[in-house]
């Protein structure tokens, strides 16, 4: 369908990822803003019965592909199978996800389309008929608005930004076919090592509760970690902290880790050095202890106390339990 | 093994970025260059593939005559040889701009891997290496924090959210280098003695071959949305002053 709005929807084992909902949701307002139809790419083995969910969200059409090959997802097989039917229907707007998969995607399908793609964006609008995308540079140190000028005009949402909004469509379900048949698929999934800690990925989490090198240890952590638990929070931690050696890597916050958008933040012993908090101010809220009520932290905390966290942050934790049993 | 490295000069990130006032682009007084630290752990990887398996590291880089000092850079942390790509027609080059130009430069050269930052953390696009990989029809293996090299077969190590991929691939192939994959030397200073008799070859869109075509523009720049002023809750009693914090967040953000 040429001139629509289309996303690539993503799952994983068959299940729906919540960013899916999100880019359904955008999806469908950029549509209704150009009148045109939102259309979904959902790509599988065996994932037909996630079109309703995409429609439950604003997909007037579904586009299925199912392969064998596309029960992973592989660059070469995704970017194949997207390709194809983008070339086909010709959409003039193209988003997915800032996910891992979405980014390992969206960049090798901006080469394969020759066109432009704004990465991980914060804000997606319609001026004059074209996509303004608006995504931070600098870790968030600056906005820029991108605009591509060729088509499908691309761009990747950041998880979390973007909120879902249930808004029904048809959904009718459009089978093609992703072209894999004898395809030589140069990488290969051999393991997926999932992660003990049953939290959710710091780009994706809700509430962080982040430690810096205020923690004084990995021991420090456990305090954060019991208000995390309370919280269903995940836990972050500073370059610093990281650097030396107290957290996994997986875990830093800032220009050099991940750049967060918890609905809270709560920073603890973290001073605030600046590509930290490049990192962590697109957060809807933040929360900062420290013992030093100098530490630029402070100029980006909506709720800030100055004292010794060993000695708040339990008394956090417990007042929290109160509020939320 | 030929190994190449694609690096790019960026600002440090301890910098303060200022907006200029009309939108166009940063301030670029008072910045410290520095190789773009995504980039330092590929050049590392590349030089520690060449210590077991021997072969070349080249460096690329694409960018304005300063770009040369992150060049010499990575010569003097072991690299063999620099082609600078420097031209007033790449300035502001889109990804895909650059991409075609970076591999306009690499085709001539016999290569077995490619190594590429995630993204570089200016304009924090991460699109360069995937469509550079695409350019040259290669795999790509992206954001990864571990490399085994055996024979034509490369494995790496590639977390997700709440995972972490063991991924096989062919070579040649591109990989993007993420934080994790190693501790980057320093020059030292005979590094840094050899590194400026190390060749580097200069050139421009022209001896390339291409012709900048963006496919994406900037607009325009802003500084970030200004938060509002927070609450610092007073008071000696921490618990008093934690039950505090927990009640506006509860009740006023509502976001527990």
């Amino acid at each position: 369908m040429a001139n629509s709005v289309w996303f690539v929807a993503e799952q994983r084992d068959g299940v729906l990822r919540k960013v899916s909902c999100e880019l359904a949701s955008v999806a469908r307002r950029l549509a209704d803003e150009l009148g045109v139809e939102a259309g979904a790419v959902i790509l599988g083995n065996g994932v037909q019965g996630l079109a309703a969910e995409l429609a439950r969200y604003g997909a007037d059409r579904v586009y299925l592909g199912e392969d064998p090959a596309l029960a992973v997802y592989t660059t070469d097989g995704y970017g194949a199978a997207v390709a194809k039917i983008v070339r086909e229907k010709q959409p003039s707007i193209l988003l997915l996800a800032a996910s891992s998969e979405g980014k390992d995607l969206s960049s090798r399908l901006a080469g394969m389309l020759a066109t432009g793609l704004a990465t991980d964006c914060v804000e997606v609008k319609i001026d004059g008929g074209r996509l303004v995308a608006v995504r931070p540079l600098y870790a968030g140190k600056c906005f820029g608005e991108t605009a591509s000028v060729a088509d499908p005009q691309m761009a990747s949402l950041r998880p979390n930004v973007f909120s879902a909004v249930e808004n029904p469509r048809a959904g009718t379900v459009e089978r093609f076919d992703p072209g894999l048949a004898g395809a030589k698929l140069r990488t290969k999934v051999l393991e997926v090592q999932k992660d003990a800690t049953g939290r959710p990925d710091l780009t994706e989490a809700n509430v962080i509760v982040s430690g810096g090198r205020g923690m004084k240890g990995p021991e420090g952590y456990q305090i954060l970690e019991e208000l995390a638990d309370v919280l269903s929070a995940t836990v972050g931690a500073s370059r610093a902290a990281v650097d030396a050696g107290w957290r996994p890597q997986k875990d830093q916050v800032g220009q050099t880790g991940k750049v967060v958008s918890p609905n809270l933040y709560i920073a603890c012993g973290i001073s605030g050095a600046i590509q930290h908090l490049a990192g962590m101010s697109s957060s809807k809220y933040i929360a900062a202890i420290n013992k030093d009520g100098e530490a630029p932290i402070f100029t980006k905390a909506d709720y800030g106390i100055v004292d010794d966290l060993f000695k708040v942050v339990p008394e956090l934790t417990k007042e929290c339990k109160k509020l939320l049993s | 093994m030929n190994i190449i490295v694609c690096v790019k000069q960026v600002p440090d990130t301890e910098t303060l970025i200022k907006v200029k006032a009309d939108g166009s682009g940063i301030d670029e007084g008072n910045i410290k260059w520095v190789m773009n630290p995504y980039d330092e752990f590929g050049v590392e990887e590349a030089l520690r593939i060449k210590e077991k398996k021997g072969g070349e590291v080249i460096v690329v880089a694409l960018g304005p005559p300063r770009a040369m000092e992150t060049i010499r850079t990575a010569l003097a942390m072991g690299a063999d040889r620099g082609i600078h790509l420097s031209d007033a027609a790449f300035s502001g080059a889109c990804p895909y701009a650059t991409a075609a130009a970076l591999a306009a430069a690499i085709r001539p050269i016999p290569f077995d891997i490619i190594f590429c930052g995630q993204r570089a953390v200016d304009d924090d696009a991460g699109q360069v290496g995937s469509i550079l990989a695409e350019l040259l029809d290669i795999p790509q293996l992206t954001v990864v924090t571990k490399v085994e090299v055996e024979g034509k077969t490369v494995k790496v190590l590639k977390p997700i959210e709440g995972a972490q991929l063991v991924i096989e691939g062919t070579l040649p192939c591109l990989i993007t280098a993420q934080k994790g994959l190693n501790e980057p030397r320093y020059a030292s200073l005979p590094g840094i003695m050899k590194a400026k008799k190390k060749p580097v070859d200069v050139k421009d869109a022209a001896a390339l071959g291409v012709k900048v075509e963006n496919r994406a523009r900037v607009v325009r720049l802003t500084p970030p949305p200004a938060r509002p002023p927070g609450k610092i809750i007073g008071g000696d009693d921490p618990g008093a002053k934690a039950a505090e914090m927990a009640r506006l967040l509860r009740e006023e953000a509502k976001v527990i």
